[in-house]
This record gives C-alpha cells, structure tokens and sequence, in this order.
C-alpha cells in the first residue's frame, strides 16, 4: 500500500495540470488561481476604497467553487495520500541546513522552521510570511496573473505578455533566493 | 449541479498540487536552485500539452459545453507591467514558498501559518488595487 504515499513523478503531474486547464475552458471559464484574492476583496467591501474592486464578482463564484475544492483536495491529499514528506535534492537540502538551518528537507512537507504554528509569535517569522503573500499578491494584480495564469494559461497560448510575466517570476525567483536568502537569513 | 463540477475540479487540482509536491516550500526552494528537474517537467509537459490542445481548440473551432466560445483572449500587450509585477510575483513566490493556487491546498492540509500568507496575499491584492493608476503599466 506504500505506492499510495509516494509522490506523483512530473510526468504525471504535468498531464493532470493542463487536463485541469482544459476542464475550466470546456466549462466556459478559465484557469486562474490569483483572480480570486481580487474577488474575495471585493466580497469584503474593497469596492468602496477603488473602483478596481467593483465589478460583478457574483460572476467569479465558479471559481470561488473551485478554490474551496483545493482546500478539500489538499485535506484529502495530506490526510490519506500521503506521508507528508518531500525528499529534495541532497546537496540543496544539506545547504539548506548549513546555510540558514533549515533542517527539516525529507522530514516535512513544509519547513516547521517558517510554518510551525507556534512560530507565529516569532516576528522575523511573521514578517516572512506577511512580506511572501503580500509581494504575491500585489505581483501577481501587477502582472494580471501567477503560475496558473500567466504561466500554464497564458503560453499554452503562446502570448507575449505571460512569457515575460513568466521571465519575472524567475527573475524574481532567483534573486531572491541567490541575493536575499543570504541576507534574510544569516 | 454546475456548482458541484466547480467544486470536483477544485478537488482534483488540490490533490495534484499535494501530491506533486509543487505545493511544498522545499520544492520551489529546489527549483530556484536548479537541484532538479521536478518542477521544471511539471510545469514543461503540462505546457506542451497546453499548447497543443489550444492549438486543436483553435484550428478545429471547439467550443465549450453549453456552445459558448472556449476562452482563450489574448492579455494585453506591454513590458513593464509583466517584468516589473512578475518580478515582484517572484520575490514573494519564492519567499513563502507558494504561489497562489498551493496557498489554499496548504490550509486545507492543515498548515494553518499559511493563512497568515494568504492575509498578506489579500493585503497586496487590496493595495494594487489602490494605487494602481500611480504605477506605470
């Protein structure tokens, strides 16, 4: 029964990521994950601070429909299909414990170092994360979209624009992984 | 009905994006270090497989259930706004470690901080919105 557990190789993953893309175009809508932060703005009254939040979100529901089911599928995922470890390559995960002590590479699925609930009164912690989503957030508006978006929807159809929002990501990416990890974390 | 497809689909991304593992932290930390080819093939075949199908959906005219036109307009054009918001995008996605599509498989694993990364998420999303006719697009 232990094939359960084991992670689903690329090759699998891929397939399954553009089957979802298509599933969303044959229902008339579209594959974008980050659409819906601006919607739940808009639920929330944003609307009456700018006009970019005003707009129908009754219409977006669908999508709302769908990010519920990602809760519900990352519960089913964790809690049955799963041992909730993710091996890493040898050399990254060992530089990550002798640079910046992130010890946890192939013994958790997130680093307890950064997402463990109680160090959610660390504030160098709560600050990582705050600054992560907000900079995610207000990119992905900025860009028109994310992973999902830009990067799996907007070339499969082959558009200008997502290629080089996709060549921010990375750019993004790396200098903050190759610039700021060290400076953030030591 | 409708409603409930929404929702099986939301279902079947969560599980990819867990059991893939391109909802974990170490994995995007693993990409952006160039330690393995995982994330690059996901995101690769799913792409090949992308452009092929919209190709078909184009030349072929599909349409999608119900007979409405499949969904596929161009964004529109420029430079700035894609570099300089997907450079931001980056920072972000490669600080917490999660795009945001994994942000809501992550709370529905159990990883409650994740939460406080969404709250950011929606704060950034919120002050786009606020200042976006300042910024150069």
């Amino acid at each position: 029964m232990n094939w359960i557990y084991e992670p689903w190789e690329w090759y699998v993953a891929g397939p399954l990521i553009a089957l979802t893309m298509f599933l969303l175009l044959f229902a008339g809508r579209k594959f974008g994950m980050s659409s819906n932060l601006k919607t739940m703005c808009s639920i929330g009254g944003a609307g009456k601070y700018s006009d970019f939040f005003k707009y129908d979100w009754k219409a977006e529901r669908w999508n709302l429909l769908v990010v519920a089911g990602a809760v519900i599928g990352g519960f089913i995922a964790s809690q049955y299909l799963s041992d909730n470890t993710v091996q890493i390559n040898a050399e990254v995960a060992q530089q990550l414990s002798e640079d910046y002590g992130i010890t946890s590479a192939g013994q958790a699925y997130l680093p307890p170092e950064l997402f463990a609930s109680q160090q959610l009164t660390n504030p160098f912690v709560l600050a990582i994360l705050i600054i992560g989503g907000f900079m995610v957030g207000f990119g992905a508006r900025y860009a028109g979209g994310c992973t999902s978006g830009h990067a799996i929807s907007g070339l499969s159809n082959l558009q200008l624009p997502s290629l080089i929002a996709v060549i921010g990501f990375f750019i993004g990416g790396l200098v903050m992984i190759h610039v700021l990890f060290p400076l953030i974390f030591s | 009905m409708k409603y409930l497809s929404y929702l099986t689909i939301g279902i079947f991304f969560g599980i990819i994006m867990y059991k893939s593992e391109a909802a974990s932290w170490f994995r995007i930390y693993e990409m952006f270090q160039f330690g393995s080819f995982h994330m690059y093939g996901i995101i690769g075949s799913a792409l090949v497989l992308g452009v092929i199908g919209i190709q078909v959906i184009k030349r072929f005219k599909i349409k999608a259930i119900g007979g409405a036109d499949i969904n596929v307009h161009p964004k529109e054009k420029g430079v700035f706004r894609y570099l300089i918001g997907g450079s931001i995008f980056g920072l972000g996605w490669a600080l917490a470690g999660a795009c945001p599509g994994p942000m809501y498989v992550l709370a529905g694993a159990g990883y409650y901080s994740i939460l406080v990364v969404i709250a950011g998420a929606l704060l950034g999303t919120f002050v786009y919105g606020m200042v976006k006719d300042k910024l150069p697009h």
